[in-house]
């Protein structure tokens, strides 16, 4: 097959995987794991530094800037206002203009505030970011980010953390269908088989944090997701065969032995 | 003087650019991002940008997370 590259905006990208950089066991496994994944984007969040307590490493030094992009986000943020003075900062910080937008509406599920999420959204793309926003599984405010100028949608799978999977994929499929910008599921997945099952329904990527940093073996299950997210794209544009009820058989029917006899009683 | 610093009452002698801020705390500007009374200060104007009496100031810097689990 051709060379397939997940492009967002003016960037090309050969990994489909993109990978947070928050719980690890260490920065080192954290650092380990990337590798492993095969990944060419991490996001970060921001906060303020610990004016009492400088002896920590920095996060910045165990990502290989060469290789890997760092992609900004506003995670914590309840309110656009909030959001957008992130991601200035982050801007900031980073010295690029892209952000994974996140406002959420509700501590207990992390669910995005929509609303606020698409006026951050709004006023983010006239200042020139490139906005990756995260939000529901839902087609219709996906649809209202791609016309603000989102230039990825960033449906949720399943709540944040929760590793549930993919929790509505006829969604997923729905919104992957209409939008004419990236789509990346982003949060929910728990095992490399959600993540193939993402993107065989169409994702263009798949963002994940918790599956990779929390598993018992991170660096290990960074590999797996870096495997099924490949298995999955493959098997989307190969073209899987149609769903039927009853079976059919794989082998020839013709030159059985015994055709012909009288049949059993 | 006092200014309110990452939230918190902070006294430093002053007025002092955001450069001598950064290199009293002992922070590499490479690292962080400065808003001050909540403009964010692009790096090459450290130098000359002036912190006074009630200013806020946030400096933040990237640390590990994927979304609002981190």
């Amino acid at each position: 097959m051709t060379i397939d590259s997940l492009v967002i905006a003016d960037k090309a990208f050969r990994s489909r995987l993109i990978v947070g950089t928050g719980k690890y066991p260490s920065h080192t496994i954290m650092r380990d794991a990337h590798r492993a994944a095969g990944t060419e984007m991490v996001t970060v969040a921001v906060r303020r530094v610990n004016l009492t307590d400088k002896t920590k490493e920095s996060l910045i030094d165990y990502i290989d800037r060469q290789s890997i992009f760092i992609l900004p986000n506003t995670a914590g943020c309840y309110t656009a206002d909030e959001a957008i003075r992130t991601a200035r900062l982050g801007r900031e910080v980073g010295l690029s203009n892209w952000v994974k937008l996140e406002v959420i509406g509700d501590e207990r599920t992390l669910f995005p505030d929509n609303v606020a999420l698409l006026e951050a959204t709004r006023a983010l793309v006239k200042e020139g970011f490139v906005v990756l926003p995260y939000t529901n599984d839902d087609p219709v405010i996906c649809r209202k980010l791609e016309e603000a100028g989102a230039a990825a949608v960033m449906p949720l799978g399943a709540p944040i953390g929760s590793g549930l999977g993919i929790q509505n994929p006829e969604n997923i499929r729905i919104i992957k269908d209409q939008a004419r910008v990236p789509v990346i599921v982003d949060a929910g997945v728990g095992t490399a088989s959600d993540a193939a099952i993402a993107m065989e329904l169409g994702a263009d990527g798949v963002l994940m944090n918790t599956a990779i940093a929390l598993a018992r073996d991170p660096v290990a299950m960074a590999e797996a997701m870096k495997l099924a997210v490949e298995a999955g794209r493959l098997a989307f544009r190969a073209g899987r065969i149609p769903r039927r009820s009853l079976a059919s058989p794989s082998s020839p029917v013709e030159g059985l032995i015994g055709a012909g006899a009288p049949a059993r009683s | 003087m006092t200014i309110r610093l990452n939230g918190e009452p902070f006294e430093i002698a002053g007025p002092v650019s955001i450069s001598t801020l950064l290199a009293e705390l002992k922070i590499d500007p490479r690292q962080v991002a400065v808003e001050r009374n909540l403009a964010v200060i692009k790096r090459d104007r450290y130098e000359t940008t002036m912190i006074g009496e009630g200013d806020e100031i946030e400096v933040v810097k990237f640390v590990g997370g994927g979304s609002r689990d981190c």
